[in-house]
Formats: C-alpha cells, sequence, structure tokens
C-alpha cells in the first residue's frame, strides 16, 4: 500500500484513516512482538486517526497530502511528549519536551503517528542490533538483520504497520535498511531538511531520510518536510546550488573501480548489472565512470564522524537531563554515568572520536579527513558535468545474518557505497532492483542513485521514470 | 594502542572503564585505526581550501523573545536532581584540588 492509494481511498471514503489506523495496530499487534519493529506504539493516533477521518469528510480532496496517513518515526527524532530514547539507556526515561521541525510540519499535514521505531543506539550501527532495547528483525527473513540505524523504521514499512517512515542517515542509516528490507530509502541533500529535533550523531552528515513503498511518497514525504528553517542554521536556500534539472533521459555514470572490491557479493552485483541492462533499454546512457577518492570515503568517515559523535555526545553528562548514577564527586558522576549509560559501540566511537581529536594526532587524522572531503566534493563536481546521476549497489550484500557481524570493522564495510554521499552532502536513494536467493529466501537488494547537490527532484523524476517504465519492481 | 593509552582516553572522554573493557577497546580501536590509516595516502594539495560544503556565518535579527520562563518547568522536569528552580551538581572544585 502506498500514500497514494491511500490518499485515493481517504477521500472516496471506501477506507478511512481510522481504518487504516485499526489495521495498523492489529499488524503490529501480529507481527511486532516477533519483528520489535517498535519501542513504542501511539494510542493516541487514534484520535488524530478520527479527527482526520472527519476532516476528509467534510473537505475530501481539499485535505494535505498526508492527512490521516499512518506514519513511523525513528526515536531520534522528537515528539514533543513522547519518550525520545535513541534507543540508549542514557535517554531511557527522556520526555522530549519540543517537537522536532520535521514533526511539526507532519503535524501541520494531520499525518498520524502510529509509534515509534528501533535503532542502533544512537543511530551507530548497520544492523539495528545495537539498541540498549533489543533488535530488530527483518520481516523478509526474521534470521537475518533489517540493517541499520533505522532498521525500525524500515521493518515497519516492509511488514505494513505503516505507510512510510522517517529515518535518519548519517552514512547509510536510510537507505542500508531500505535495501535490506525492500523498500524506497531516500537520503536529501545536507540542509534541505531541518536538523532541529534530531538527537544528534555528526552533524555535518546528519539527515532526515524517508522509507516508503514507492518512490512518489519519498516525494510526497520530503515536500512536506523540507524547507528553509530559522531552528537550523545549516538548512540552505533554494539557490545555494545551482538547478538541478529534470530530463527526459538520463547519463548515468558507473564507477566501476568502485565496485570492484573484495566484499562485494557476486550476485549483488548481478542484480546491479541486470538494472543497468535494462536502464539501457529503455533509453537511459550508461557511461563508465571513474571515482578513485571515493573508495578511501569510508576511512574518512570513521574519522569525522567519531569526531563529531564525541563531541555532540559530551551532554549526556548526568546533570541536565537522561540517566544519572552517583559517584564521590563531580567527575565520578560523570565517569559512572556515562560508562552505565552508552552502550559499547557508543563508547567505542567516543574514544575513537577523542583519540582523532587529540593534540599531536589532529593533523593526521582529522585534518587530513576534511581535506579529502573537499577533494571528494570536487571529484564529484568534475564528474556531474559529464553524467546526470551516478549509480551503484546500496550495500555490498544483501541482509546479512543476527550476530554474524561481531568484529566492528566488518560491520562499518556494509556502509562502504552509502558514507561518500553523506561526506559530499549530495542526494541519494535507494530503489529495491531485485532479490537474490538464500537458504530458499528471496531477499530484496537496493540500488542506489546519486544526483548533484540539491538535485532531489531529478531523482525522484528518475525514479517514478523507472517505475513507470517497468524497469524495476512495479510501484 | 595499549590499555593505557585507552585509559587515558576513557578518562578525557568522562567514561569509567572495567580492565576488561580496555583490553577489548584496545584491540578494536587498534583495528580501526589501521583501517582509517589509509588516509595517509593523500597527500595535501594546499590549492583545495579545507572546508565542508559551503560555509558562512548565518546570522539572524537579535528579536522577538518569548515569554520568559515559558519553558523552564518542561525543562527541569528532566533534570535528574533539582532544588526547587535550581540544577542541583556536586561541587566543582574538589578538597583535593
Amino acid at each position: 500500500m502506498t500514500i497514494t492509494e491511500l490518499r485515493k481511498k481517504f477521500i472516496e471514503g471506501s477506507y478511512t484513516p481510522l481504518d487504516a489506523y485499526t489495521d495498523t495496530r492489529a499488524t503490529i499487534d501480529a507481527k511486532d512482538q516477533d519483528i520489535h519493529a517498535f519501542l513504542d506504539v501511539y494510542d493516541d493516533g487514534r484520535e488524530s486517526a478520527e479527527k482526520a477521518t472527519n476532516i476528509y469528510k467534510e473537505k475530501g480532496e481539499e485535505t494535505p497530502l498526508l492527512l490521516g496517513m499512518p506514519l513511523a518515526i525513528k526515536n531520534n527524532i522528537l515528539i514533543k511528549g513522547k519518550k525520545a530514547t535513541a534507543a540508549s539507556k542514557i535517554l531511557e526515561n527522556y520526555i522530549a519536551p519540543y517537537d522536532a521541525t520535521v514533526i511539526t510540519r507532519l503535524k501541520e499535514q494531520g499525518a498520524v503517528f502510529v509509534g515509534s521505531t528501533n535503532l542502533d543506539e544512537f543511530a551507530m550501527g548497520s544492523s539495528t542490533e545495537n539498541s540498549a532495547f533489543g533488535l530488530t528483525k527483518n520481516p523478509v527473513d526474521p534470521t537475518r538483520v533489517p540493517g541499520g540505524s533505522s532498521g525500525g523504521s524500515a521493518a515497519a514499512v516492509a511488514m505494513g504497520a505503516a505507510v512510510a517512515s522517517l529515518g535518519t542517515d548519517t552514512g547509510g542509516s536510510v537507505r542500508l535498511p531500505a535495501s535490506f528490507c525492500g523498500v524506497v530509502g531516500f537520503k536529501p541533500t545536507y540542509g534541505r531538511v531541518s536538523r532541529s529535533g534530531l538527537i544528534a550523531m555528526g552533524s555535518s552528515l546528519d539527515q532526515a531520510g524517508t522509507l516508503t513503498n514507492s518512490v512518489r511518497d519519498a516525494e510526497i514525504l520530503f515536500n512536506s518536510i523540507n524547507g528553509k528553517d530559522p531552528l537550523d542554521a545549516t538548512t540552505i536556500n533554494v539557490d545555494t546550488y545551482s538547478q538541478v534539472r529534470a530530463k527526459d533521459t538520463y547519463r548515468i555514470g558507473i564507477p566501476r573501480d568502485f565496485l570492484s572490491n573484495e566484499g562485494m557479493d557476486p550476485d549483488v552485483l548481478q542484480v546491479f548489472n541486470d538494472t543497468i541492462e535494462n536502464l539501457s533499454k529503455v533509453g537511459h546512457e550508461i557511461v563508465d565512470i571513474s571515482l578513485p577518492l571515493m573508495r578511501k570515503g569510508l576511512a574518512a568517515y570513521y574519522i569525522v564522524m567519531p569526531a563529531e559523535v564525541s563531541s555532540n555526545l559530551a551532554r549526556y553528562d548526568g546533570v541536565r537531563f537522561g540517566l544519572h548514577v552517583d559517584g564521590d564527586s563531580l567527575l565520578e558522576d560523570y565517569m559512572k554515568t556515562r560508562a552505565e549509560g552508552f552502550g559499547d559501540e557508543v563508547k567505542r566511537r567516543i574514544l575513537l572520536g577523542t583519540y582523532v581529536l587529540s593534540a599531536g594526532y589532529y593533523d593526521a587524522y582529522y585534518g587530513k579527513a576534511e581535506h579529502l572531503r573537499t577533494m571528494m566534493r570536487e571529484e564529484l563536481l568534475q564528474v556531474y558535468k559529464n553524467v546526470d546521476l551516478i549509480m551503484t549497489p546500496t550495500a555490498p550484500t544483501p541482509a546479512f545474518k543476527i550476530g554474524e557481524k561481531s568484529d566492528p570493522l566488518s560491520m562499518y564495510l556494509a556502509d562502504i557505497f552509502t558514507v561518500p554521499v553523506n561526506l559530499t552532502g549530495v542526494p541519494a536513494i535507494s530503489i529495491p532492483a531485485g532479490t537474490v536467493d538464500r537458504d530458499g529466501i528471496s531477499l530484496p537488494v537496493g540500488v542506489q542513485y546519486i544526483a548533484p547537490h540539491a538535485g532531489d527532484e531529478r531523482l525522484f523524476d528518475f525514479g517514478k521514470k523507472i517505475y513507470d517504465e517497468g524497469v524495476m519492481q512495479s510501484e | 594502542m595499549k590499555r593505557e593509552d585507552i585509559e587515558h582516553l576513557a578518562k578525557l572522554s568522562r567514561i569509567a572503564v572495567t580492565d576488561a573493557e580496555a583490553d577489548d577497546l584496545a584491540k578494536d580501536i587498534t583495528s580501526i585505526l589501521g583501517y582509517v590509516g589509509e588516509i595517509e595516502e593523500i597527500t595535501s594539495s594546499s590549492e583545495i581550501e579545507k572546508k565542508v560544503g559551503p560555509l558562512f556565518n548565518v546570522m539572524r535579527e537579535d528579536e522577538n523573545p518569548h515569554e520568559s520562563g515559558l519553558f523552564t518547568e518542561d525543562l527541569l522536569n528532566l533534570v535528574p536532581e533539582r532544588d526547587g528552580p535550581y540544577v542541583k551538581v556536586k561541587k566543582i572544585i574538589g578538597d583535593k584540588a
């Protein structure tokens, strides 16, 4: 079911927002004990659904596009009066005192929030196994991870417990779970969507993104949440970047050198190559491009991101909000609170970030990594003189087994194709492209399309075309 | 990276670690630093200015303040230890210092 389809029924009155809410709750009751996509389910969703039902009766087509749509929200996005835990013990009882800007905008449209979804603690992970409140399973194959860190948001949409959801994407956290769960995952241009009210991880990388059942739905959701926000000084203006136009057919660059890495699954590569062939059949032009710096992206990411994590998470001190563990002195309060409140991966990244920012190492690590980011942006700018879009697999593998990646570094490699996008700030979308067979189960595989800065609308135009032209699975 | 290095970083990060945790962290962080070390190969070219995106200062007019105290109670309710309108904190300057 898509937003577009629901909307049609809501207007006709053959199915109401209240029906949708009731069915959504039934789905959650039936499936979520096993999948655990949700951390909280909101009973007051019924009230907004009832209200929406009445407004449709009165106003029909004159209503906002998201009125009455049952949405799930990643639990690092603040909804006033609801728990915002970021799946961390340190925020276990934290009640959001205000709405994130994206939530304010969804509320203005009359969207219905069905619940908050699970994530890797503070969005740090690629599998949703790092949640302090238990892992989330992949609805396609419950022995596998849903991807992360927005694993709960992806699983919720994939199992029909929400028509769409919001996630956050710092290094691939919307696109990777979208690929693993077989839904559309969209990460906007950095600065197009306000970060006000998102629990910060890496401030120069974070962006709210959407998980939906169609490209058109991603566009609808994006249109309602984007725009300049006085509460986030990094939101951009319409003229910050030059205009990126939609086209009839697109010239698509394939970074072949980037694809030949040792972790690349041959079946996933096959799905990718089949997609290329289909795109070419329907008239898009495919060219080989070289992006030698992208391969270094993951290394730069694991310097820049932990550096920003170490400073952003300094605020969890047990004094102003969140968990407090008492010690003999103020210093001991800090040490004990943070030792007890943070999980292993969070500690690892804070320490790593503290290291790369410390005197004597700053230039060798953080300085170099920031320099590399600039060089990567230059490299992209050059390539976009020649192509309209860049295409890669979203992830090198399909969803992996729960517990399979115990070594942190092997987990990080799942994000090799997605992190360069965040480092450079461009928009990207993961669209289901096919499946690979594992133990008799068809696991979804996504393909990632990357546009130039502010090319979000081009991605929607292209994505809708390839759906319409039947290149991918039908909408 | 040794256990002592981790203990130093942990202190800077205000996170207490046990010996076992420190040993695990030493192993993991050494391996991660080995991987990110490939960034060393990047030769700095002075022509490229070091910057992240189109950076500029964003200012706003200092006007329309909200009503004083509007959010005070909401925020104080989140404080682990409060004393009336105050946030309670242990004394910062220790006896030994």
